[in-house]
């Protein structure tokens, strides 16, 4: 029997999707295991938000598949889907914070929708939350007079107040300042050591990557191009790879 | 004339295929009705933004429409010395037609507007895309309290614009032209059944459902931002109007073989 430090707690295969004509993902493969923090990262365009919502079933994807904790998702009906969408928080890129409902009601739709009747439990973990993103005393706002950053952290407060076993985070630290940058991605670390929660992190944040990642692995072209550690990466003489970390243009390229 | 018949066609092509998208959604409905989770508090709610919150420009809408429709039916028949009819005249036509249809109308214009805007503006923002990853199904969290509330509220809605409609008429010919009184109320009594009650609540029933199944699913189905809602809103009325414009007709035929009008 192998331990849950070692299980397979995402498995994609062969993932194929296209919008019209425009093919997104060519046959993605990539397995996450359970507790480590996994990095994808790419160039705008490739599909990196698509794939985190393919992941759980936001997005069907046309061809492959997705299972979740060991459960195929890609023949569930809407519905069906609950069970696992009740593991996995997840931080969309715009934060995608309800309008009608003010910072705390947003932190704590999930429990409360979760079936949590406890207000003080409901409280106290809305206000740890809030706090765990620094925004403390926040919680009369609307999002409407939030600023982009402060809105992706109660959106983060969000994605995490559930306590869920596995977070997918949609470009956690873009738009951020340097430090707010650092202390989420000091937040995801913490995470997953303290609860050995499976992290998705989508960026193209290098030096977030870096900082956070167990693994990581360059979308390109619809495929994987890479998957391995940091260090692997740092490492890696690939010239498409190099270019991107240090952020060189391809003239050739861009000439195409 | 070859270019005439492929846009007809197209466009018959269209208005088909638009009505199989909202039986699709008709059949999303209906599973979240058998199958779904129930949000009180959210048709509490939307019965107070829906019905409550409609009753001001329904009933200045009822009134209006009862006093001209009155003042009018009086300078013509005065010209028969039946001037007396007048309220059963008015009574009729409200509750069988202009109750229904112009409140109908104005509920598109104020509730329909709002709820496409507003889950379009859901939809584009990702706000629906994160109600389904924390396992809440859209249709029953928005489209259910919806449904319930103006299921609830239109036939009332209908009933008060009547109400007003008839007090209206009554104020104008009665108190403004003077016709007597006693014989504005017999004719009005007389003429007035419950069917036609029946006939203008129900009407109202309906044009509520058709009102919030195209404007949920134009909401549902915004993309493309700022430009897609508020198309999505557009449509949404217009084609609520139409929908219930059309629906009357068919409507009025089946109700007035249940509950023929003048047989009596």
């Amino acid at each position: 029997m192998m331990s849950d430090k070692t299980s397979t707690f995402i498995e994609v295969r062969d993932l194929q999707i296209a919008f019209g004509q425009q093919k997104i993902h060519r046959g993605i493969n990539l397995k996450v295991q359970a507790g480590e923090t996994m990095v994808v990262i790419g160039g705008s365009g490739e599909g990196k938000s698509v794939l985190l919502k393919e992941l759980i079933g936001l997005l069907r994807p046309d061809q492959g598949s997705v299972k979740i904790d060991g459960e195929e998702i890609g023949g569930l009906k809407e519905r069906a889907m609950a069970s696992i969408r009740k593991k996995v928080g997840i931080l969309f890129q715009n934060g995608a914070l309800f309008d009608s409902l003010n910072v705390s009601q947003n932190v704590a739709f999930p429990l409360i929708q979760s079936g949590v009747s406890d207000q003080n439990r409901i409280d106290e973990r809305v206000t740890h939350c809030l706090e765990v993103v620094e925004l403390s005393n926040q919680g009369e706002k609307m999002p409407v007079q939030l600023s982009g950053g402060m809105r992706k952290r109660v959106a983060l407060a969000r994605a995490i107040v559930n306590q869920p076993q596995c977070v997918l985070y949609d470009e956690p630290t873009a738009g951020l300042d340097p430090i707010v940058s650092d202390s989420i991605n000091k937040l995801i670390r913490r995470l997953q050591k303290r609860n050995k929660v499976t992290s998705i992190v989508v960026t193209h944040d290098m030096k977030s990557a870096f900082h956070i990642a167990d693994r990581i692995a360059y979308l390109y072209q619809g495929r994987i191009y890479f998957e391995g550690t940091p260090e692997e990466l740092k490492n890696s003489d690939d010239q498409q790879i190099k270019n991107f970390i240090e952020g060189v243009s391809d003239n050739h390229h861009c000439l195409e | 004339m070859g270019e005439l018949l492929r846009f007809s066609g197209r466009s018959f092509l269209d208005i088909l295929e638009y009505l199989g998208r909202l039986t699709a959604f008709c059949r999303q409905i209906l599973d979240a009705i058998i199958h779904g989770r129930f949000f009180p508090r959210l048709l509490f709610r939307q019965i107070v933004t829906i019905g409550y919150g409609s009753q001001t420009v329904v009933v200045v809408t009822g009134a209006f429409t009862g006093a001209v429709f009155a003042a009018q039916s009086y300078f013509k028949f005065k010209d028969f010395g039946v001037e007396s009819s007048v309220g059963a005249l008015v009574s009729v036509a409200m509750c069988r037609e202009l109750a229904p249809v112009l409140t109908g109308l104005m509920v598109t214009g104020r509730v329909g507007a709002s709820m496409a805007a507003e889950i379009g503006t859901m939809k584009v923002s990702e706000q629906i895309d994160a109600l389904r990853a924390m396992a809440i199904h859209p249709v029953d969290y928005l489209v259910i309290p919806r449904l319930g509330a103006i299921m609830i509220s239109m036939p009332l809605l209908i009933a008060e614009s009547i109400a007003f409609g008839i007090l209206a008429g009554y104020a104008v010919t009665v108190i403004g032209f003077g016709v007597p009184r006693a014989w504005y109320v017999h004719h009005l009594l007389y003429h007035t059944e419950l069917e036609d009650i029946v006939i203008g609540m129900t009407k109202g029933f309906v044009f509520g459902l058709l009102i919030v199944i195209i404007s949920c699913y134009q909401g549902l189905a915004a993309t493309n931002g700022a430009v897609g809602v508020g198309r999505g809103t557009t449509i949404s009325v217009v084609h609520s109007s139409l929908a219930i414009l059309i629906c009357n007709f068919f409507l009025t035929f089946f109700l007035n073989s249940l509950f023929p009008l003048g047989s009596q």
